[in-house]
């Protein structure tokens, strides 16, 4: 027995020093301060290859805050560690009050305590009139917006209770949004994919550029919903005169399921596409040259690849080509491009883009042949592993339309610039707990307007025999009534609330004035 | 699309500087009546008498006196019958100031609403506009106070004085020439969740400003009450309003603020959903959101914790508005990340 006892002691005294209100106060800071290098170092989720480069130019300093998690912060066991304590020491806090509120909600209020004239707010006075006739005119005076319970002379109200449901409303409603959060982790997907005007794609693991699963995602406990972009039909930006985008649409032909009929859709910047249990947002678009090479060995291929803006403001994009020759000939086509909208010539001959509008845009080609060194891996389509190509048989400007031929004999090539396609980078988010967490969140702006703006307060009346002697002539009786109020919470006013309710139990329970008054008033 | 008019722009700027020297002539105003004000001087007055009737009266009297007094009333009541019946110097230079502070307003809010004419969009998209319009905010928030609450007029000087700094420093370092509004930002949100902040972040802004004179006022009364040497400033603190009154004033704008800057923040939440395809990515400004949400539920709680009332609180309000500053200035200019609006570059 004692053994259990000596286990359960510090065990209660660790539960009591977690579920109090100086432990929240501590773990709050700690988050605070926790998510603050989240904001200030590269997080390897945002950006992973900042967070590679910022770790190699800092050598064992940024090894070493690699090791702390530092990379990702939000997704570390220490970050974890404090909201969980924070959780449960919540929980712990919130039990106790909930019994204890809906005991005083289910309870009459308390009696009163002995001298209500060391309450913070008090006041005693004199009225004609019995006790009892005083105490029901009290009650009067109360009106209907206070809890009241009446013991004999004693009158007790309280008001306010929603002050301390709003409170346990938003805390309930906060653990609620942290629970969908996590499910929301658990359930959720996120795939990107680049999408040519006039292709396509289905919403499948393996159709996706990357693919961001959830836990119970990447396990395959959740399918995605089978629904095909068929084609993207159009996109179209538009730029004021000096070439600042206002407006991006994608308009896509799209289908619910594989035997639905296909549908017309269009995506903004700030209007996703939705479908059931899955978003489809317009990121990002960029340029897709289509190019025709007469290869060494006669034959003509035509290819449209994207290419990835380099400057975010002009759109100046890279990219590349590959064609693959008979195997083992040696034949392998690469092209490296880079894709200038607005094209302008730069200094080192190169060329360089003034304008993310394709204006006459030009192409710069730079042809290798050889061996494009194919070895089954995968590998980016959007860079040309030149390895054993060795050095460019040759390097043009292209407008559309232009073409050039290069090299002799087993290495003759030539390259033409058909035109352009626009792409754009889809996202599909999937997220079942998102629309459970928006109605977890207006709980919570519900039960915080309730915990600021209510106020608590309490007011007790005792009526109590005057001393001095009954008025002349066999009067009424007097009455000696104390009053005394307390305000549970720090805002408001309660004082000139007190003394307006002071004033009004006064004229209410003055029974002879009152007579007279109601007397008065007819004639 | 949607053009930029460019003499509207600078008519809007030529209002925006005259707005800001029309307020720095009501805040040398206000500083004279705090200065030279009877007002002043008999708020200085006020919490001697307080400390008298603690030692006498006990408890009960002390919480009558101090937490439970109006903060209205005994100003009121006292200093305003002696005014109304010949206005001091300082008292019409004061009401001056006022009236002044009022023009600056209309200046100030007809720059608003021309840039918004010129940019043809809601005048709040990159950080200079942002830094007006909280800026007038607060400027309102204070002229709206005094219409229920005369008596601390003659601390207009302390709300026109960040406000000023603000208005400087936008239209100087974080100044940009009005532009159309990037795909991103064309969204009804944009009208929701930046007011939501502005008006949440400059009413939070005048908290702190209490809650500096509440730090001052408390340090003044601590050393008067143990016979300790004061300051060099002492005098200035003296005259301000009683330390509960104001920090309770501090704690009543952040009641209200609070569960504004949560609908804010929610709202960006919802916006970020349909224009990022995530509600909440720990992009930089989200995760200075989220920690200036954290330190100021910290306050709120430090308030109903034995302990950390007053003093301690007052200094988690301004670590939670010093967050506000950097959320503002470092992680706009320094961090780069999504909210990328202040239209720097």
């Amino acid at each position: 027995m004692s053994s259990v006892r000596t286990v359960l002691r510090p065990a209660r005294r660790l539960w009591r020093t977690l579920t109090s209100m100086r432990t929240a106060l501590v773990l709050l800071f700690l988050l605070a301060i926790a998510a603050v290098p989240g904001s200030i170092l590269p997080q390897r989720p945002l950006n992973s290859s900042k967070t590679d480069e910022y770790i190699t130019s800092h050598g064992t300093w940024g090894r070493f805050l690699d090791k702390l998690g530092m990379y990702d912060v939000f997704g570390s066991v220490w970050f974890s560690a404090i909201y969980l304590l924070l959780f449960v020491s919540l929980v712990g806090c919130l039990i106790p009050r909930i019994r204890l509120h809906v005991r005083a909600v289910l309870r009459k209020p308390l009696p009163a305590p002995r001298n209500l004239s060391r309450l913070p707010e008090s006041a005693s006075y004199e009225v004609a009139g019995a006790p009892a006739v005083v105490a029901a005119s009290a009650r009067r005076a109360l009106g209907r917006r206070w809890r009241v319970a009446v013991r004999g002379t004693e009158i007790s109200a309280e008001k306010g209770y929603s002050r301390e449901t709003g409170n346990i409303i938003f805390h309930v409603a906060l653990l609620c949004a942290l629970v969908l959060i996590g499910v929301g982790r658990l359930f959720n997907y996120e795939g990107q994919r680049i999408v040519v005007e006039g292709d396509g794609f289905c919403n499948a693991v393996i159709q996706y550029d990357s693919w961001r699963p959830g836990r119970l995602a990447a396990q395959g406990d959740v399918s995605p919903a089978p629904f095909c972009v068929q084609t993207l039909d159009r996109f179209s930006a538009t730029y004021t005169a000096d070439g600042r985008a206002t407006d991006f649409t994608a308009d896509i032909t799209y289908k619910d399921n594989v035997d639905a009929p296909p549908k017309k859709g269009r995506i903004t910047v700030n209007h996703p596409l939705r479908l059931e249990g899955d978003r489809l947002y317009l990121l990002g678009h960029g340029y897709a040259p289509t190019v025709t090479v007469t290869m060494p060995d006669g034959s003509v291929r035509t290819k449209t690849m994207p290419v990835l803006p380099t400057e975010a403001t002009t759109l100046l994009s890279e990219g590349a080509f590959s064609f693959d020759g008979p195997q083992g000939a040696k034949q392998d086509v690469g092209l490296s491009v880079l894709f200038a909208p607005t094209p302008v010539a730069a200094a080192d001959g190169r060329v360089s883009s003034i304008s993310p509008q394709a204006n006459n845009p030009a192409l710069a080609v730079r042809v290798f042949v050889g061996d494009a060194n194919n070895t089954g891996l995968p590998r980016s389509v959007y860079s040309l592993d030149t390895s054993k190509f060795g050095e460019p048989v040759g390097q043009k400007n292209l407008q559309v339309g232009e073409s050039f031929t290069v090299g002799t004999g087993a290495k003759k090539v030539t390259v033409r610039f058909d035109g352009w396609k626009n792409w754009v980078s889809f996202q599909v988010s999937h997220d079942p707990a998102q629309s459970w967490l928006l109605v977890a969140a207006v709980a919570m702006v519900i039960g915080l307007l309730g915990s600021l703006a209510v106020r608590r307060r309490r007011v007790w009346i005792r009526l109590s025999p005057g001393l001095g002697a009954p008025p002349a002539g066999g009067g009424p009786s007097l009455t000696v009534v104390s009053v005394g109020g307390l305000a549970r919470s720090d805002s408001g006013n309660f004082t000139a609330e007190f003394e307006s309710l002071v004033e009004r139990l006064k004229t209410e329970g003055n029974v002879l004035e009152r007579d007279q008054r109601l007397r008065r008033t007819p004639v | 699309m949607s053009g930029i008019n460019g003499s509207a722009a600078h008519l809007s700027d030529t209002f925006f500087t005259t707005a800001i020297s029309i307020y720095a002539v009501g805040m040398v105003g206000f500083v004279a009546e705090y200065a030279f004000g009877r007002r002043g001087r008999i708020a200085a007055t006020v919490p001697a008498t307080e400390k008298v009737l603690v030692s006498a009266g006990g408890p009960a009297v002390e919480v009558r006196a101090g937490v439970g007094a109006p903060p209205g009333r005994e100003a009121a009541g006292g200093p305003r019958n002696p005014a109304r019946v010949r206005p001091s110097g300082a008292e019409r230079v004061g009401r001056f100031a006022l009236w002044i502070t009022m023009l600056g307003v209309l200046f100030h809010g007809a720059s608003i609403a021309v840039r918004a004419a010129a940019v043809d969009a809601v005048p709040w998209s990159n950080m200079y506009e942002f830094a007006s319009v909280a800026g007038i905010v607060a400027v309102i928030a204070f002229v709206a106070v005094l219409w229920r609450l005369p008596s601390i007029r003659h601390l207009g000087g302390f709300i026109l004085l960040p406000v000023i700094l603000v208005m400087f420093f936008a239209g100087t370092v974080f100044y940009s020439d009005a532009q159309p509004l990037v795909p991103a930002l064309k969204s009804y949100w944009l009208a929701i969740h930046v007011s939501l902040i502005a008006v949440s972040e400059g009413a939070f802004m005048t908290s702190a400003v209490f809650t500096m004179a509440f730090l001052a006022k408390q340090r003044f009364d601590r050393r008067e009450a143990s016979g300790e040497k004061q300051g060099r400033f002492a005098v200035y603190a003296a005259k301000l309003p009683a330390a509960s009154t104001l920090d309770k004033a501090a704690y009543r704008i952040i009641a209200f603020s609070f569960p504004l800057y949560t609908v804010a923040v929610i709202c960006g939440a919802i916006w970020a959903e349909a224009a990022w395809g995530r509600y909440w990515g720990w992009d930089p400004k989200e995760t200075w959101a989220f920690i200036v949400w954290v330190i100021y539920a910290c306050y709120l709680h430090a308030r109903a914790t034995a302990g950390w009332k007053g003093r301690a609180a007052a200094w988690i309000n301004l670590a939670a508005f010093g967050s506000i500053i950097f959320n503002f200035v470092i992680v706009n200019v320094v961090i780069s990340g999504l909210h990328s609006y202040a239209g720097l570059n």
